[in-house]
């Protein structure tokens, strides 16, 4: 075996660090991810790129649950790919626990994976058909049989059967054998094996009946309790997104537009897509149906091959001036609401950051005619 | 008259004039749909009655294996067959049973008096033909319009559903065109010929929610122009709230509760309807665990003696192990009938009324 370089030596200290609840463990600074657009067959000439992540920064503290929301095509996906090093990254940094793992292989990569874990979308090809539910969940102590020495594994594996609420005598049976909500079940045990502190839940429940889907959140919830974990979790729907993050960032088109607390995102948005964004949410009350204002965006998401000059939202903003096809607006908290004390004052990347309520979510709900009671102070353009 | 109208507007807050003398349009009378496969039978629909009126807007909610695409595969005839069979019930159109008439007579309702569309749009349209040949196929077999005059109604139906340069995306190919562009046509397709009944099968799951809305949008102005009865199959409550006048839960293959949609949402009248209302996470409810209904929806092959809730239903007692619920008719507390609202459990009772 090789002689660990420097680097890895310097990751396999950290990884057994304790960090405070509330610190800082995953720093991601100006991350990016770019496909190159290729053309032609004998000789490849690269005639541009897909920006999926395009400098992309936030913070995962310890024991949180970080939630990113957004559309289809807006790169939440390929962040959480990139950040598991299943993509490479095009630049930027990922500061584990202050170390840089991006673009990280071998013996640091590896063991990075023992505490990075991710649940995947769809527990239907997700999961291998041909092995059993104690093989896949198993096969994690193959790679890092430090964690569990072989003859203690079947016991490991119904140890973790029993955690995710399924029965340890299931452990011959096969993935077809299980329903939906089981075989998603099955993949958090397999993400659990190594007892990561991190997991990043890809979609997790969006595969899954709604009777179901509360179960699972209910699992997750109760394991980040049991476990200490930090979970990086990804949906596009913003209700069970709320119920489940602290902190919720919402991406768009490679970006992330706005980030704060899930009080600051829901109650006080102050970027035009989350307010779009979240008054076109369907909300399972009738009642609000007559009274909501709804934002009806324009058209769809443009390509991010081409994305558009100056901010990337103002193809569909109803906002949008002449300043937003020149100017980038950058992720900040935005100059007039800095050092109030309000709940707009959180990052937001927009020329024209103004708070708004759009979903009436401070009052019963029933009556959306306050929508726009408390705007905060508008700039002058 | 214009006062009567005015006052329709307002109660029912939709614009549509409720003219409730009229015979529905579409009226589904204890169907059986049941497939036969290897495994065994597998009963999909078992006794479901529900009517629509023009203009009226019924949501059929339902988790996966609930019946809810069965139902209204049947109604729209295009079920499998084999492994399908409707084994029994009546399917009553402008006065018609459907099931009655010949596959050919069937044919020619399709498409001119009721069209569907489907959830996932880029796998019902032809990749090979371009989406103008595909909806001017519609004027071509069942009106016989010349090649260049349905191009022509083609352009105009892809105006008429907002998509822009309708005159030369006419000549693209669907995968050429974004979902929400795709749903479109799709929609386009289905109104061609002016149906009287749209059943649309979760028209928005594949789409994003900010193209969800103006998909949804789109077809309820549609709606409402046309005068149609439409059909909308989901799994997604906060769709149902937004667009529905009446719902039909359904669950292993019957319908466990009917109401008007906001009588639905204020007080459920069947323990399923309300877990499912309960699991819905709510602001209040942050920081704590969520409402969920226990164990799994059940396999249709083997589906539950009694009322087929019971073994995930809090409530559930010796009867409902042994004899199944019929849709009982919901009053209130003192015995008043309310309008339109019914529930198959034997404790709706004290589910309403606590």
């Amino acid at each position: 075996m090789a002689e660990p370089t420097a680097a890895e030596v310097a990751i396999e200290a950290v990884m057994e660090k304790p960090v405070e609840r509330g610190e800082p463990i995953l720093q991601v600074r100006n991350l990016e991810k770019y496909f190159p657009l290729t053309q032609g067959i004998l000789i490849k000439r690269q005639i541009g790129a897909v920006k999926a992540v395009d400098g992309v920064s936030f913070d995962l503290h310890q024991g949180e649950t970080l939630g990113i929301v957004g559309e289809s095509g807006c790169g939440k996906s390929t962040l959480a790919k990139v950040l598991m090093n299943l993509e490479p990254a095009t630049a930027g940094q990922v500061l584990y626990k202050g170390e840089d793992i991006a673009g990280v292989s071998g013996r640091a990569l590896k063991a990075i994976r023992r505490n990075i874990q991710m649940v995947f979308q769809d527990p239907y090809t997700s999961l291998n058909p041909r092995m059993t539910v104690g093989d896949i969940i198993g096969e994690p102590f193959e790679i890092h049989p430090e964690v569990a020495p072989k003859g203690d594994r079947r016991k490991a594996v119904q140890d973790l059967l029993d955690v995710v609420g399924l029965n340890p005598e299931y452990i011959n049976r096969y993935p077809h054998q299980f329903s939906g909500g089981q075989r998603q079940r099955i993949g958090i045990a397999r993400g659990l094996a190594l007892k990561p502190e991190i997991i990043i839940c890809d979609e997790p429940v969006s595969a899954l009946d709604v009777s179901v889907q509360a179960q699972v959140i209910n699992l997750l919830e109760q394991l980040q309790n049991e476990f200490n974990l930090s979970y990086m979790f990804i949906a596009h729907d913003l209700s069970i997104v709320r119920h489940i993050s602290d902190r919720v960032g919402v991406m768009y088109l490679g970006k992330l537009v706005e980030i704060g607390t899930d009080e600051e995102i829901y109650e006080h948005p102050t970027h035009p897509y989350t307010q779009a964004l979240l008054s076109a949410v369907p909300v399972p009350d009738p009642e609000g149906r007559e009274g909501r204002e709804r934002i009806i965006l324009a058209g769809d998401i443009p390509s991010p091959a081409n994305p558009p000059s100056g901010c990337r939202f103002r193809t569909r903003c109803f906002k949008a001036q002449e300043r937003c096809a020149v100017e980038e607006p950058l992720l900040a908290i935005p100059e007039w609401f800095r050092g109030q004390d309000t709940p707009a004052a959180h990052e937001s990347a927009c020329h024209f950051a103004e708070d708004v309520d759009v979903v009436g979510a401070k009052g019963n709900g029933a009556n959306g005619s306050d929508a726009n009671g408390d705007g905060g102070e508008t700039p002058e353009a | 008259m214009g006062i009567h109208a005015t006052e329709v507007t307002a109660e029912h807050g939709r614009g549509r004039t409720a003219d409730s003398e009229d015979a529905p349009l579409l009226q589904v009378k204890d169907l059986h749909v049941e497939f036969r496969t290897r495994d065994g039978l597998a009963k999909a629909v078992n006794g479901v009655n529900y009517s629509v009126r023009a203009g009226e807007t019924l949501a059929i909610l339902g988790e996966s294996g609930s019946g809810k695409s069965v139902s209204s595969q049947a109604v729209m005839g295009i079920l499998d067959s084999p492994p399908g069979f409707v084994t029994g019930g009546e399917i009553v159109f402008k006065d018609q049973d459907l099931l009655k008439l010949s596959s050919e007579q069937r044919r020619k309702i399709r498409g001119t008096q009721m069209a569907m569309i489907f959830q996932d749009a880029l796998s019902s349209l032809n990749p090979v033909h371009t989406v103008g040949t595909q909806l001017g196929e519609m004027f071509r077999v069942h009106r016989g319009t010349s090649k260049a005059e349905a191009k022509k109604k083609a352009v105009e139906l892809m105006e008429r559903v907002g998509i822009p340069a309708a005159k030369e995306r006419v000549n693209q190919y669907p995968h050429q065109f974004s979902g929400g562009m795709r749903q479109r046509i799709m929609i386009a397709m289905a109104l061609a010929l002016e149906p009287d009944l749209i059943i649309a099968d979760e028209p928005t799951t594949a789409l994003d929610v900010t193209v969800q809305a103006q998909v949804m949008e789109l077809l309820a102005d549609l709606q409402r122009e046309y005068n149609m009865g439409l059909i909308l199959i989901t799994h997604d409550l906060g769709v149902v709230a937004d667009v529905a006048d009446k719902i039909a839960v359904m669950y292993a293959g019957r319908i466990v509760e009917t109401a008007p949609v906001h009588e639905l949402y204020k007080r459920p009248a069947h323990p399923y309807t309300r877990g499912l209302l309960d699991s819905i996470p709510r602001l209040d409810q942050k920081g704590q665990e969520l409402y969920a209904i226990k164990g799994l929806p059940p396999n249709l092959l083997r589906i539950p003696s009694g009322c087929a809730f019971n073994p995930r239903c809090p409530m559930a007692q010796e009867i409902c192990r042994s004899e199944v619920p019929p849709l009982h008719a919901v009053t209130e507390a003192d015995g008043a009938p309310i309008e339109g609202r019914g529930s198959a459990c034997h404790f709706w009772k004290e589910t309403i009324h606590g």
